[in-house]
Formats: structure tokens, C-alpha cells, sequence
């Protein structure tokens, strides 16, 4: 088992998205994160799907995947080959007296302040995956009161097509 | 173009597909379709009993023609009733358009009256669905409902149309062109690929085909016999494949699987290449995974690439239509034959010498009517018959055994369900069939069970003149649950007595103006099917059986094929 990314074109057609969450349910794939949304062409959609399979799992997934009549591409995007980001709002429980400390903190980290409360600040922090989780670690001990995360979104990277090593499927 | 209502451009869009008949039931949200099949059409609409025999009716005409079949229902109760046909098309990739009137668009959404989600309930047993909410939509569905059916792997899909959209006025055009960008079902074979199939035929000692559905699906009998006679290709065919290679013919090994011959396991088991066309390695196939074939290289043919590998590696994948395939198929092995030359006299020898030692076999007893004796009576009167004999069967012991005795020399004479194994298939299925072939005779084997499940198509049957013949292999027991209880369940035989008592199958068959018989002992066994089968009219045979024949060999759920169980005093397995 590992875990792998990855990207659907699919129409913008009511019903694509339950389509293929629901292929994932019914073949007892477990999906950890998925992202959708819109793309350069308003009746295309792009879904990232974050799957824990075997590459045995991930074969069968994106075979059955292509055989959705609103899919029109299926890709696994290789971490070496993509460039992937996460959106994390995370609200941090903090007195008023380590505020100052806290706000330093998650400047260095790369955060940006969304929300100031009384007793609380909200973080918007945009990075890759790994390093979401790295800033949810470094605000922990001050007590994450909720969070939020977008699920990884991912492009191929043009420098990597350059390189064209990347399988994908047509359908 | 032509001005008209929505109802009436669903039923132009059947008369663009060539649909000649379609089986439905009416109610309030596909009432203006019907309306408009009352104002005229050049479809044949048959009124069945039950939604659920208007779907297999569908299934059996478009597995008895190659044509995409058809069946109408309304909304809520309509819809539900049409899932467990629609489901048994999805696992047996029989296309089938289902069309469903919905309620009307401001009312989705709120549990109106008999509103039910019918694309969502179907969901994962279709291909596709469409819920029309935009009568301008209605054509291009319909033309891709069709196009989606019937090409790539076959199968289900369902349209629901929301009853304004049946009322509403537009400008008819039935587009040439479907627009379905995201479906592209593979249309070539790779060269590479059947060069390295025909490469690993020709360099294999111990080679089996293993024939199944796919092949009749993909019209690609001929293609097939005659790849085994250049190639001398032993074969095995599947409970769904049957008479896609005629029973008849000698290399023809018959079904594998649980309720298999021996030497069709035995051949599967000692093959060293396994050449998978058209057939998905269902477990009722292969028992245990892990065990099956053990010592062959495969091959896998299939027009779906998701089923190459699913269950079995492939070593060699071949991803395309089987027609196309299996002709190049045949003519690179001919051209890789003439290079290596296999010996394969010692794996035919082992074959027909299995084949000889290992028939089907069952013992009969005084006074007592074997099922089995019914089911080659049966074969034997179809043998004599000028005309065609198409088979249906229901689900159970008379199905296997009907797989095991009968012979089919024709593709698209044996229907029945296989993947969901559906009680209640074999009696609308043949009145489907025998619409698709008003020449042949039409012969449902059905269990007591199973018949039971949808008999009041016979109703169907009688009044839209389509006659069937049902035999009713009356053991009065749901005998393969039953059969399962005594080896499985230390006899614990719960729930599953029928009783020869009730109900009269004679009696109800006059019920629904068809002829009825009842056999009671063997003798009269022939006399009751010629009659039935001459009755002009459709008919209903009782034949009443050993409730305690089991059906053998029987390969147990996960087992391998060589834990074979025989019948009492049958010789052991070879090494
Ligand atoms: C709709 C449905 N319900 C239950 C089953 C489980 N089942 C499989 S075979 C069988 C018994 C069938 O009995 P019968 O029609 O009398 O056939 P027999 O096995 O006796 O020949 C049952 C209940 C099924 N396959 N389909
Ligand atoms: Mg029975």
C-alpha cells in the first residue's frame, strides 16, 4: 500500500462528481482526500483524489475510472512530476499575552493571519502537503481549537512534460 | 425538423434506433408516452405483469438478437421494480435502454408522489444515466442512451425523463453525431500484442481457451471456431459463453467452474497457457484464485481493459473488440505455427481420455423421476425439432444442470442469468426471446422456485402471442439452497421445502390460458414436452422430480478445482 495522487477531467455535468465517488465506495477504495473545482474551460472540472492503494488498486482505479462516461482523462500525478498544494485554515486557542509570540511564529512558518478573536487567531496557511502538516505540528502545543484542509489540489509540472516520462491514459 | 411533444420525440428516437419492440408497464409519470404510443408508432409495445419482467424481457430480446432491448416504467414503484433487470444486465453486459418517466421538474426534490431518485438508486449498475429535466435534451440522450448501450463493453443504462419534459412542445431533430466526448471504448488491437498472443499459442504444449459471454456479445462466434480449428485449440466455455463454440465440436471441453464438467477444471488446472476471451474469471470460474490454473501463463482478451488483470495477472493483455481480435488472432498463429510446430497430441490425448473417464453422470432409481432425466428429454426432443430451440433458464440446480446436458450448436440459444443469478429470469426472458425469434421455439427450464418469482408473465406470454414452453423442474424444494444445507449445514434443512403440493402448475398454466401438464414418472416425460412443445399456444410442463438429487461434480465456494466433490462412488481425482 502507498499513497498516490490523482487528477480527473471530468465534465461539469450534474451528477459526474457522485459518479465517481460513488465507483469509489462501491469498489472499497478508500479515498483520504479529494479536491474539485473548476478549470481553464467552464464545462470541464478537475477532481485531485488522494488514495492509499496497492499499484495493483491504483491500475484497476483509474481503469474503472475511464469507463465513466463523464471522465475524459485520468492521470497519476507522481510526486517528482507535480507540483501539489494544500489550503489549511487552522484556529489557534492563545491568551492575549503570547499572541505577539505566536503571530511571529506563524510569519516564519509562512501563515498568513485570517482572523483575530479574543481568545483565538485563524491561520490561512497554502503550501504543499507535507508542509501543512509541519505548520499544523509547530501551532499544536498552543491548541488547535478547529481546522480545515482543502485537500491536496495538483498540476503536472510543464518542466516534467518537457521531460514527457509521465504515463497517462486517454480516454 | 418537426414540431412535437417530448412523448412523442421519445418514441421517433426508438423509431431512429431501429427499435421494433419495447416491454413496459404504464403510470402517472410516463403517462404521456404511452399517450403518445397511442396516438401510433411502429414499435411494438408488450405489457407485462411486473416492471421486472418487462426488464428481463428486454434482456432476453436483446440476448437472443444482438439488439439493444427496451423497457418502460414509471416513477417511484415503476423505477424500483426495474432494478433488480437492470442490475442482472450490468453483471451480464446485455445492453438495455430502461426509460423511466420521472415527476415533473418543480417537484423533484420535495417526495412527491412515487418520486424516487432513479439515477441515484442505479447508479452503480449502469454504464450511464440521464434524468432529462430540458425537453432539447431529449434527442441527444436518447441517440447516446443507444450509443452507450450497445458499444464497448455492453450494458445498462437509464433514462429518466421527467413528465413536463413528456408534455413539452419543441423542434424534433435526432442528431447524426452522439457528443460524448468522455467515451471512447477501444476500437483497434494492438499488433504487438497478438503477435506476442499468437507467439505463446504457438510455443504452448498444454494451451485452453476459455470462452465466455464476451464472445457472443461481440458477435464473434464465427472468429472463434475459427481460430480452434487452424489452431487446434482445445476450449472450455463458460455457463454465459454457452453456444458460442457449437457443443458439438470436439475440441469444445464445456463449462468450467463450480458446477463444471471434471475435465474442464482438470484442463484449466493442468494448462500451461490459459487463453481468456471474453470471460472475467468469476469465482463460480475459477474457486480459489490463488489456486486456479497454477500453472499457466494467461492471455486475456476482453473489450474492457478493467477486466484484464483484475482478477488474474495477464501476462499477456489484449484490449479490443474480440471480432476484429480473434480474426488477426487466428492468422498470426498460423504464421507462428508455421515456425514452431507444437506436439500437441499428449495434452488432446489427456483431454479426451479425462473426458471419457470423468462424463457427467447420475444414478437412476426405480420409481423415481431424476431432473436430469427430465433435462436430456429435453435435448433429445430439441434434437428432432426442424425448428430452433432457444433456451432460458431460471436460477439453481435446473440451470446447471440444463448448462451440463443441453447442446447448443447456435450462439444466442442458451439465456440466462449468470452474474446476479436472478430467480424469476427465465420466464420473462423467454417471452423477450421469443419476441426477438417468433421462429424458434422458446423453452424456459425453470425451477418451482424461480418460476414461481414471475410466472404471471405467462399472462404476457399468452395474451401478446408470444408462447413459451416453461418445463418446471418441480423438485419442490429450493433444491440448490437445499443441496447447499445437507453438505454444508449438516442438514439443517431451514426454509427451503416448497412443497410438490402447492401450488397446481397444470391448473395455474389453464389460469392464464396456456396448456398445462404434469409429468409424475418417466414415462410419460415424452409425451408431455412433445405435446407442450405443439401446443400452439404457450405452455406450462410440471415435472415433478427427486426432491434430494443434488447437482455434481460441485467445486465448494473457494476451493480449488482439484477438491472436487463427486457424486457417491465416482472414481478420484488424478494426480
Ligand atoms: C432472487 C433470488 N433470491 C434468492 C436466490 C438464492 N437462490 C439461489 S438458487 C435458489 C433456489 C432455487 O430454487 P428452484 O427455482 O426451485 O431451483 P432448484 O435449485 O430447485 O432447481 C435460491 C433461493 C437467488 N438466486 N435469487
Ligand atoms: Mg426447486
Amino acid at each position: 500500500m502507498s499513497a498516490h495522487t490523482i487528477s480527473v477531467r471530468l465534465e461539469n455535468r450534474p451528477g459526474a462528481l457522485a459518479r465517481v465517488s460513488q465507483l469509489f465506495s462501491r469498489r472499497g477504495y478508500n479515498i483520504q482526500s479529494l479536491a474539485v473545482g473548476p478549470t481553464e474551460r467552464p464545462d470541464i472540472s478537475r477532481l485531485t483524489l488522494r488514495v492509499d492503494c496497492s499499484e495493483h488498486s491504483l491500475e484497476q482505479i483509474e481503469k474503472q475510472m475511464h469507463k465513466l462516461v463523464n471522465v475524459l482523462r485520468v492521470t497519476e500525478l507522481r510526486p517528482d512530476e507535480a507540483v501539489e498544494r494544500e489550503l489549511a485554515l487552522i484556529t489557534v486557542s492563545v491568551a492575549t499575552d503570547r499572541r505577539a509570540e505566536l503571530v511571529a511564529l506563524s510569519q516564519v512558518a509562512g501563515a498568513q493571519v485570517a482572523d483575530i478573536g479574543r481568545d483565538a487567531i485563524t491561520f490561512e496557511f497554502v503550501g504543499r502537503p507535507d508542509q501543512v502538516e509541519a505548520f499544523e505540528e509547530l501551532v499544536r502545543p498552543y491548541g488547535v481549537r478547529e481546522l480545515v484542509r482543502t485537500g491536496r489540489v495538483g498540476l503536472r509540472r510543464p518542466s516534467a512534460t518537457a521531460r514527457g516520462a509521465q504515463p497517462s491514459v486517454n480516454v | 425538423m418537426a414540431r412535437m411533444l417530448g412523448s412523442d420525440a421519445i418514441l421517433r428516437a426508438l423509431e431512429h434506433e431501429g427499435v421494433e419492440v419495447a416491454f413496459g408497464i404504464p403510470g402517472g409519470a410516463i403517462l404521456p408516452t404511452y399517450d403518445a404510443i397511442a396516438r401510433g408508432t411502429t414499435v411494438r409495445h408488450v405489457l407485462a405483469r411486473h416492471e421486472q419482467g418487462a426488464g428481463h424481457m428486454a434482456e432476453g430480446y436483446a440476448r437472443a438478437s444482438g439488439r439493444v432491448g427496451v423497457a418502460i416504467a414509471t416513477s417511484g414503484p415503476g423505477a424500483t421494480n426495474l432494478v433488480t433487470p437492470i442490475a442482472d444486465a450490468w453483471m451480464d453486459s446485455t445492453p438495455l435502454v430502461a426509460i423511466t418517466g420521472q415527476v415533473r421538474s418543480n417537484l423533484i426534490g420535495t417526495d412527491a408522489f412515487q418520486e424516487i431518485d432513479a439515477t441515484g438508486i442505479t447508479m452503480p449498475i449502469v454504464k450511464h444515466s440521464w434524468l432529462v429535466q430540458d425537453v432539447e435534451e431529449l434527442p441527444g440522450v436518447l441517440k447516446s442512451a443507444f450509443h452507450v448501450a450497445r458499444t464497448g463493453r455492453q450494458g445498462p443504462v437509464l433514462v429518466d425523463i421527467a413528465k413536463d419534459v413528456q408534455e413539452a412542445e419543441f423542434d424534433f431533430v435526432y442528431p447524426d453525431e452522439v457528443d460524448l466526448p468522455g467515451w471512447k471504448p477501444p476500437h483497434k488491437v494492438h499488433p504487438r500484442q497478438l503477435r506476442e498472443a499468437a507467439r505463446a499459442i504457438a510455443e504452448a504444449q498444454r494451451p485452453i481457451l476459455y470462452a465466455g459471454g464476451g464472445v457472443l456479445n461481440a458477435d464473434a462466434c464465427a472468429e472463434l471456431l475459427e481460430l480452434v480449428d487452424s489452431a487446434h485449440l482445445p476450449a472450455v466455455v463458460t455457463l454465459m459463453g454457452k453456444g458460442c463454440l457449437p457443443d458439438s465440436h470436439p475440441l469444445n471441453y464445456g463449462p468450467p467452474g463450480m458446477h463444471g464438467s471434471k475435465y474442464a477444471n482438470f484442463a484449466l488446472n493442468k494448462a500451461d497457457l490459459v487463453i481468456a476471451v471474453g470471460s472475467r474469471f468469476d469465482d463460480r470460474v475459477t474457486g480459489k484464485v490463488s489456486a486456479f490454473a497454477p500453472g499457466a501463463k494467461v492471455i486475456h482478451f476482453d473489450i474492457d481493459a478493467a477486466e484484464v488483470g483484475k482478477i488474474r495477472h495477464a501476462e499477456i493483455p489484449v484490449v479490443g473488440p474480440l471480432k476484429l481480435a480473434l480474426a488477426q488472432l487466428a492468422a498470426e498463429v498460423r504464421a507462428a505455427t508455421a515456425e514452431v510446430a507444437p506436439d500437441r497430441g499428449p495434452w488432446l490425448r489427456q483431454l479426451e481420455d479425462w473426458r471419457e473417464r470423468f462424463p457427467y453422470r447420475y444414478a437412476k432409481a426405480e420409481g423415481v423421476l431424476k431432473p436430469q432425466t427430465a433435462i436430456e428429454a429435453l435435448r433429445d426432443l430439441a434434437a428432432t425439432r426442424e425448428e430452433d430451440v432457444v433456451w432460458t433458464t431460471g436460477v439453481g440446480q435446473h440451470q446447471m444442470w440444463a448448462m451440463q446436458y443441453l447442446r447448443c450448436e447456435t450462439p444466442r440459444s442458451f439465456i440466462t442469468s449468470g452474474g446476479l443469478g436472478t430467480m424469476g429470469y427465465g420466464v420473462p426472458a423467454a417471452v423477450g426471446v421469443k419476441a426477438a425469434r417468433p421462429d424458434a421455439t422458446v423453452v424456459c427450464i425453470d425451477g418451482d422456485g424461480c418460476f414461481q418469482m414471475t410466472c404471471q408473465e405467462l399472462a404476457t406470454a399468452a395474451l401478446e402471442r408470444l408462447p413459451i414452453v416453461a418445463v418446471v423442474i418441480n423438485n419442490g424444494w429450493l433444491g440448490m439452497v437445499r443441496q447447499w444445507q445437507e453438505l454444508f449445514y449438516a442438514e439443517r434443512f431451514a426454509q427451503t421445502h416448497l412443497t410438490h403440493a402447492v401450488p397446481d402448475y397444470a391448473q395455474l398454466a389453464e389460469a392464464y390460458g396456456c396448456a398445462g401438464f404434469t409429468v409424475e414418472s418417466e414415462d410419460q416425460l415424452e409425451d408431455a414436452l412433445a405435446a407442450a412443445f405443439d401446443a400452439g399456444r404457450s405452455a406450462v410442463v410440471d415435472v415433478r422430480c427427486d426432491p434430494e438429487e443434488k447437482c455434481f461434480p460441485m467445486v465448494p465456494a473457494g476451493a480449488a478445482a482439484v477438491d472436487i466433490i463427486e457424486a457417491p462412488g465416482e472414481e478420484a481425482v488424478p494426480a
